[in-house]
């Protein structure tokens, strides 16, 4: 696999798995327009990663979008880990929404400058639609943070859990390194304050506490991962790897 | 002919409506962005609204039975990106038929598509489809469904 399949994977993976859990809401959620909410924000990512996948399939010559993100192994993915989590309840998915949105618009905004043409076209594209997505999350982390005393405790412990999971986001290896050197990714070094600003000033409106730092967790992009994403993955695959000449 | 029936494939694409909006069509919607003839080849690109809208997978297959009954069998699909679509591509007359449908269309200020009121409440920021947000009048009371801006 070339460096810039395993890269375009990287992006993804990410959107696929988390639109996945998204997913898991439609008929589920605490209020119908909430449902519907989560339902159109994992589509967006949906179509996000099908681009991706597109695109990576193209390069490759001998696959489908479809074989990627059907036909690949647990140890094949690449997507961060805080992706794959369980949801939760509904202040855990949106705690977990929030740092995903807030870090991939500003991936994306450096990703639409990429010399790769289609990354950045498909970048350019996906902006706007993080855009809407980081309103929705990051309002309803101020109305959950400054809520009742109940829905503050619950958020904020929903932030603490997941904290551990960020510091994938701003890792780079070699072929982070590489990429970036070669201006067709991102350099992710350079995200981490504007990061930082994004979701201080948030959790500010929303008076709660941005946890200490702390040891972070670490595999994915060696294709490491937490035991949930198997589970994932053996529902999201069951059918065409069940009926492997289905057509839909 | 150099242009062949390039003016005829836009006639017929005219004629294709969105799936889910059916008082426009594809062209009013602005997302076929060009029609070429390339080594006896119509190219027809074509660029999403929303990265996963399902209306984008319906209305390619309806574009394709629609020229093949028009008798036209060489042509291709091809999906571009860039530029991302926006809202902007619509002209005031698709906005005026969005509006008459019931919908209140893309711009600055969101409009009640009933009474022209601007005093609304937003119901909730994602609707029936990831193209449209819902509203409510606070003048008549109707609810509707607002063409997001982007």
């Amino acid at each position: 696999m070339l460096d810039l399949e395993k890269y375009i994977l990287r992006i993804a993976d990410s959107a696929l798995i988390i639109s996945h859990r998204l997913s898991e809401w439609c008929s589920k959620g605490p209020t119908l327009e909430e449902d519907i909410a989560l339902s159109n924000i994992s589509l967006d990512l949906l179509g996000q990663a099908n681009s991706l996948l597109e695109y990576c399939a193209s390069i490759n010559g001998k696959i489908s979008a479809d074989d990627l993100a059907f036909r690949r192994n647990g140890k094949e993915f690449y997507n961060f880990q805080i992706c794959e989590l369980e949801n939760g309840h509904f202040g855990d998915t949106i705690i977990r929404q929030f740092l995903f949105d807030s870090y991939t618009l500003l991936f994306f905004q450096k990703l639409s400058q990429s010399k790769d043409e289609t990354l950045s076209a498909i970048a350019t594209k996906s902006i706007k639609e993080i855009k809407y997505h980081l309103r929705h999350s990051s309002n309803w982390v101020i109305r959950l943070g400054d809520g009742t005393s109940l829905s503050k405790e619950k958020i904020q412990n929903s932030l603490n859990n997941f904290w551990k999971f960020t510091g994938e986001f701003f890792e780079m290896d070699e072929l982070d390194k590489k990429m970036a050197e070669c201006k067709i990714g991102v350099d992710l070094y350079k995200l981490k304050n504007e990061w930082d600003n994004i979701i201080n000033a948030t959790f500010e409106k929303a008076k709660i506490q941005r946890p200490d730092d702390c040891v972070m967790i670490t595999g994915s992009k060696k294709g490491v991962h937490t035991e949930h994403l198997e589970k994932i993955l053996s529902k999201m695959q069951y059918l065409p790897r069940a009926y492997p000449d289905a057509k839909w | 002919m150099q242009n062949g029936n390039i003016n005829k494939i836009w006639t017929i694409l005219g004629s294709v409506p969105d799936p889910e909006i059916p008082v426009i069509s594809v062209v009013e919607l602005g997302v076929i962005r060009d029609v070429k003839l390339i080594e006896n080849q119509y190219v027809i690109s074509v660029t999403p609204t929303y990265s996963g809208c399902p209306a984008v997978k319906t209305f390619q297959d309806d574009i394709k039975t629609q020229l093949k009954v028009n008798d036209i069998h060489n042509f291709k699909i091809d999906i571009v990106y860039k530029p991302a679509w926006t809202t902007d591509w619509m002209t005031k007359e698709t906005k005026e038929k969005l509006k008459k449908y019931g919908i209140s269309p893309p711009g600055k200020t969101v409009q009640c598509p009933q009474c022209d009121s601007t005093n609304i409440e937003l119901i909730s920021e994602f609707g029936a489809t990831a193209c449209k947000s819902m509203h409510k009048c606070v003048e008549c009371l109707e609810p509707f469904e607002h063409f997001k801006c982007i």
